[in-house]
Formats: C-alpha cells, structure tokens, sequence
C-alpha cells in the first residue's frame, strides 16, 4: 500500500494504540495534521502553548500508566516543548514527542524555523532520532515506543523532517516486534544479590523501607504492601513515591527528605538497614552526604544501574524491575525469621509524639495547610491532585496522605513551575471519572494560564486551588531565613483577579478570603462536576513549609515549626542547596 | 587513575555526539577520545581515555551503558590490554642538529615520512608514555608540530 510519510506516521500511532495527542500544529507538521484530521481514532488536544502540550501528555501518562504523546512543529516549537521534555526525563515518565524539522535538503541551512532539535534535547531525553526518509518512520515509532516505555521509562523524540511526512513510499504496516542489539531492557533478578539482601536484612535491628519514584512508576504498589506487611517493617517514602504505599497505614511514617515527617528522617538516621526501593538518594533526600545514613547498610533495587552508586555508596545492589524484584524478596523472606524490631518501633513511636506537622492556626488568617486538609476531606481522599512547584507543593505531598499509586501528580526532579494546570488537563483525560485537583500557587499558576483556555475546548473539568500568599512563597521562605530576609523579587505586585480571569476563560472563579468559606466553596467547586473552577484562596503570606532540613545538615538535625531557630545555616551549607 | 575504556556503538549520525555530550553534561573528565568504524560497517569503536577514582569510572562506565546505541563498554585498564598511539610529529633539523635527532629516531624506531632540508615529520606509534618520552627528548624549539591520534586499544584476550 502507498502512503505518504504522514499517513504511515499517525497508522503507526493508531497501531501503538495512541488515543490522545497533544499538540500544536505549525509549517513543519502541516502533512501530519492533515494525516490526523482524517484519522478518527485519535483525539488530538490543541494546547495554547507546546510546553503545555508535554505537560499534558506527562500528566496523562502518570495516572493512566501508557505512553503520553505529544506532536510539535520545528524550531520554536520544540523549543517551547524542551522544557516538558526535561521535566519527563527527570521523572523518568514514558513519552514520545513528535517534532516536525525543515525539508532535509535544508537542515544546517539556517532555514525558517530550523532548529537541531536532536542536539538540543540529546541531554534531556532517553533517546532521540532524526528521521531523513518516509521509509524509515515506521520502524523508528516502533522504536521510540518501546525505548519510553521499557527498562527506566523516559521521553523519546522523534524529529521527522517535512519531505519524510511528503514522500509516497510502499508500506507494509507497522512492525510488530522490533530488536535493538544495543538496547535490551530485560533484566533476570539476580537470586545472588537476593540472598545478600536477605542476610542483611534478617540480621537488621532497626530496618525501614525507603519508596521512591519507582514503585510507581514500576506498578510496583502491590508488592510493596505485602513487603510491608509481611515484615512489619515501617516504610517512608520520597515526594515521587507518595502513594505507592497507602500513607493513612500505620507502617507510614510518611515523606522523608528536606520536608520530611520527624520520624522519617530520624528513622533513616539511626536506621541500620536501608531498603531503598526504586529510589535514587536526590539531594532532597539525603541532605548532607556525609551525615547520610551513617549506621545503615543499605539494599538498592533499581532498574538503573547507573542509579547504584551514583550518589551514595551501597552494600547491596539489585538491578531489576521493582516489581519482581519485589516478589523475589517477599518469596525469599518468607523462609527466614524475621529480626523482632518491638523497641526500633517503640523509638519511632516516641518520635512520633513529637507531632512534627502540626501548625499553629491564626484568627482571621487562612493558613495553606488548612486549605489541602480540607481539599482532601472534601474529595475524601479519593481525588487525583497535581501540583505546580514551591511551598503549596511541599504542603500538598505533606497534608494530602495518598492511599493510592497515580494519584499525586508532581514534577519532583526538575521542579517545573507551570507544570501542575497541562498535567491537570492530562490526569483529567487519562481518568475522567476522578475529580482532578490542580494545587498551585499566584506564581506557578500564571506561568501556564493560557491552559484555561485549552481546557474550556475540551470540557476537561478540573479544580484549580490557588494557594495565594501575594508571594513566590518559597523564594520567600529561603530569603527569610538564609538571606536575613531580604526578599529580592520574590513578591508580586499586581496580581490579576483570578476570578475574573477564570471567567473570561469561560471557567467559575470563586475567592475566599476567611476560613469559614474555605470548605463551603471547596464543596460547592466539587460539586461542578463538568465545569473547571479556579478556587483563590487568600492564605497567610507568611507562612513556612516545615519540618526542614536546613542545608548542610543531617536527618538528625531537623527544625520544627514554632521551635526551632532558622538563621543558622552558614555558607558551605548553602552551597549544597 | 587513567582509565581507557573501549566502546562499541552503532555507527549511527549522532552516536559521537552522544558521548562528547554525556561527558561534558556529567562533568567526565576526556583526555583523548580516538573512533572510527570497525570490520562490521555498522559498528564503530571508540576509544576514551579519562582519569577518575573507582567511582566515577564506574559511573562512566554504567552511563555509556545507559546510551541507546552503545552496544558493549569494557574497561580495558581492568583487563589484559594491548594500547596504541599514533604521533605526527615536525621536527625541525639543521646541520648540527640533524645526527642527534636521527639517533633519537632509531633508539625509538620511529620513521621519518617525509623530509626536508629543514623538517623532518617523522612518525611513530607506541603507549602514551613512550610518545611523551619521545617527545620531551628533543628541544623545544625543535618541535615545530605534534599531532596525536589518542589513544586505542584492544584486550589480549
């Protein structure tokens, strides 16, 4: 059968069973939008600008597990996409980005909307290809799927030059299998490293299981649980793993790392053996290196071997997707008698008392925790929350416990602001039937507005709660206390109506500025089912995200809201931030 | 430690690019980095010699594992290894100076490719030490230009 390059393009997605792009057309992919028109089986969203489009594709593929896609045109364009696409890679998401390139006898020409898509994107994605001749697009979608979607997930792109997308070439179909024989993402459980595991661990006195990333990302959840239970171990888990395992338990103590719960991070201390599970020690986690962990041995599963070692040294590694490595643990523990840990769990418990989240409320102030408290008694728990980048992000991980994988939506390596209203929208597609809630901030927020837009076209509802502190909150909170506050640009004046600006987006805009209102209009936002609300909350402009690890010290050293002093970090512990 | 670690990658537009990036992005130390296509047309090898601790080599080495078209890393310092480097080098000769620089040339067996009344580019393949050798054992002001392939290199086994 003759097809031209776009059409063998948008058969081949159909084959992958590609449901939703998320685009934005321009010069170079003209061929391939025309391709898309004609195709009824895939709905494509136009986004009001391309970061939006990866924002929305990676938010799509975190709840519904598959493979986000996204089709950009060249230059600008993909530019605008890069971002998206770190953030991706960074979260390890599985995602193939589409990018149109100038007529191939051009490139390197300088030409209109040119840019070396593939040179700039090398660094942030898991691969990337240039596609010269329709010939070559099938196998190389094949490709780019199976490389984002096997071993470590990660972004794939796939630059397409225009007179591919033109050329009538013959095609035989998509392929069905492919080999790569620099590429083989299976990996067989070492039974070895599992045996060496299990030594450590039956020998451990103070174990606790470290969840990172992984163990969502891997579908791992189940596993975790009955590794959990079955050893009665406790278990913290990272901002990336919140959910994986169910944070209402009594084995939860909770996130660790520089906003960790009291018990987390005093447990990871003193702990002396670490099970780090799909987990990659961030710099967020481990605060100072050299006061990390300093009496554990610590167990690695990852499917990264590059992820063994990179940061801090392990007694055990085991490569492998978590899941099976998992079970293998849970089968080979079976057998064995596990350490009675009554007194670790004991001494945890009295860390506990110490009630580390607790905050103090202010009349006639809203105070940010108070607002996701309520958020969450509002959607009992049970509603997909993502979230844009800052201290509204640190309190939603903190006061919304997830009980379930796929339900906390946030860019935790990159840190992207802007990314929480696009991955709202994906979330929303991927699980139309869950309330979608959008935790952001009066800076993340404007830093994607034009989404609103783009949400209004495809009756894609969600909540939007504006944790509106007039600041850049977290710039504020550092500025405080390791800059003698000296708040250089971190408030915003002139903020717009956000009620006004949600209703000229076609959304309801609803403010509350005292505590009594809060959880009237949380309630009455819920109950829109079919409409986006934009909820601005009027919080305490003061407001600090605590527990913190201030930089350079150790999981030991925590400061508490209200009882401990800040300004005491000195100048070698700001370089580690 | 110097480290010469042998890569074996597709022969694809890009694959060097690849490499040369995830050095500079992580920050890797390259001291020399030599590649071309091997008897498979659709194979390349590279040679990269670094210097790092354990650590980093190890990170170098999972890294370029990592890399889509690499095909096999091996560390050849940890292994039986056979090394070689190519030098292209201009001396500069005159009547005085012209039997000492040609006894130099036949204690290193090195070959004079091309020569005139007052150069000699002479060429001469060997371990790194031995080239470096060769060439601090002339002036400097008789070194007119050095060029070196870097370094390649095989397992024995």
């Amino acid at each position: 059968m003759k097809l031209n390059g776009a059409q063998i393009l948008v058969d081949c997605l159909k084959s992958e069973g590609v449901k939703h792009i998320f685009g934005y057309p321009g010069g170079a992919v003209l061929h391939i939008y025309d391709a898309l028109n004609a195709c009824t089986v895939i709905d494509h969203i136009l986004v009001r600008h391309e970061q939006g489009a990866v924002h929305a594709a990676d938010g799509y593929a975190r709840v519904s597990g598959k493979c986000g896609v996204s089709l950009v045109t060249s230059g600008p364009g993909l530019t605008n996409a890069v971002t998206g696409i770190a953030t991706a890679y960074s979260d390890s998401i599985p995602m193939v980005v589409i990018s149109g390139q100038v007529p191939s006898a051009v490139i390197g020409s300088d030409a209109f909307q040119e840019v070396d898509a593939v040179g700039i994107t090398r660094s942030c994605v898991k691969h990337n290809f240039l596609v010269k001749s329709a010939d070559d697009i099938a196998e190389t979608v094949k490709k780019a799927f199976y490389i984002a979607t096997t071993g470590r997930p990660g972004p794939v792109l796939i630059d397409i030059t225009k007179d591919a997308t033109i050329a009538e070439v013959e095609y035989e179909g998509y392929p069905e299998a492919i080999e790569m024989r620099s590429y083989q993402p299976e990996v067989k459980v070492s039974a070895e490293q599992i045996a060496k595991a299990i030594s450590i661990i039956e020998t451990s006195k103070k174990p606790i299981i470290y969840s990172g990333g992984g163990s969502v990302i891997g579908n791992a959840s189940q596993a975790l649980r009955k590794l959990t239970r079955n050893t009665g171990f406790p278990i913290t888990q990272t901002l990336m793993g919140l959910g994986a395992y169910p944070a209402t338990d009594k084995q939860s103590l909770g996130m660790l790392g520089m906003h960790g719960t009291y018990e987390s991070n005093n447990a990871m201390h003193d702990s002396d053996c670490i099970i780090a599970v799909g987990a990659r020690f961030d710099d967020r986690i481990t605060g100072n290196l050299e006061k990390f962990c300093p009496y554990a041995k610590i167990i690695h599963i990852d499917i990264d071997p590059s992820s063994v070692g990179k940061v801090v040294g392990v007694d055990v590694s085991i490569i492998g997707q978590v899941n099976e490595v998992l079970n293998a643990l849970i089968l080979g523990l079976e057998a064995k008698k596990l350490p009675n840990i009554d007194a670790w769990w004991k001494q945890i418990n009295d860390w506990r008392l110490v009630d580390s989240m607790a905050y103090k409320t202010k009349q006639g102030v809203i105070k940010p925790q108070t607002v996701i408290e309520t958020l969450y008694e509002v959607t009992n728990g049970d509603a997909i929350v993502t979230s844009d980048v800052g201290q509204h992000q640190m309190w939603a991980a903190q006061y919304y416990p997830f009980d379930k994988p796929r339900r906390w939506i946030n860019s935790g390596g990159l840190g992207t602001m802007g990314f929480g209203l696009p991955a709202a929208m994906g979330a929303k597609l991927a699980d139309p039937d869950l309330d979608v809630a959008c935790v952001t901030g009066d800076g993340s927020i404007q830093m994607m507005l034009q989404e609103l837009s783009t949400m209004l076209q495809y009756h894609t509802p969600v909540k939007i709660i504006n944790i509106n502190n007039g600041y850049l909150g977290m710039v504020r909170q550092w500025q405080e206390f390791f800059y003698d506050k000296r708040y250089s640009m971190s408030y915003m004046d002139a903020l717009p109506d956000f009620v006004k600006l949600a209703e000229s987006y076609g959304h309801i805009g609803i403010r509350v500025e005292k505590e009594e209102d809060l959880k009237p209009a949380l309630i009455e936002a819920f109950k829109q089912k079919d409409r986006t609300v934009f909820i601005d909350i009027v919080t305490d402009p003061t407001e600090n995200v605590f527990p913190m690890i201030p930089s350079g010290a150790g999981h030991h050293e925590m400061l508490l809201a209200g009882r401990d002093d800040m300004a005491s970090t000195n100048d070698s512990g700001l370089n580690l931030v | 430690m110097r480290h010469i670690i042998s890569v074996q990658l597709e022969n694809a537009s890009g694959a060097l690019s690849r490499v040369a990036g995830l050095f500079s992005a992580r920050g890797f130390n390259i001291e020399s980095l030599t590649v071309a296509t091997t008897n498979d047309p659709t194979l390349s090898r590279m040679t990269i010699v670094s210097v790092g601790d354990d650590n980093i080599i190890e990170q170098i080495v999972k890294q370029l594992n990592k890399l889509i078209d690499v095909v096999k890393v091996t560390d050849l310092t940890a292994t039986e290894h056979i090394e070689r480097e190519l030098l292209l080098v201009k001396l500069a000769v005159n009547n005085d100076s012209q039997s000492k620089v040609e006894s130099q040339l036949d204690l290193y067996d090195a070959k004079i490719i091309d020569a005139s009344e007052e150069v000699y580019t002479v060429e001469l393949a060997g371990k790194s030490q031995k080239i470096n050798d060769f060439i601090n054992a002339f002036n400097a002001d008789e070194v007119l230009e050095v060029s070196r392939t870097g370094v390649t290199g095989v397992c024995q086994k």
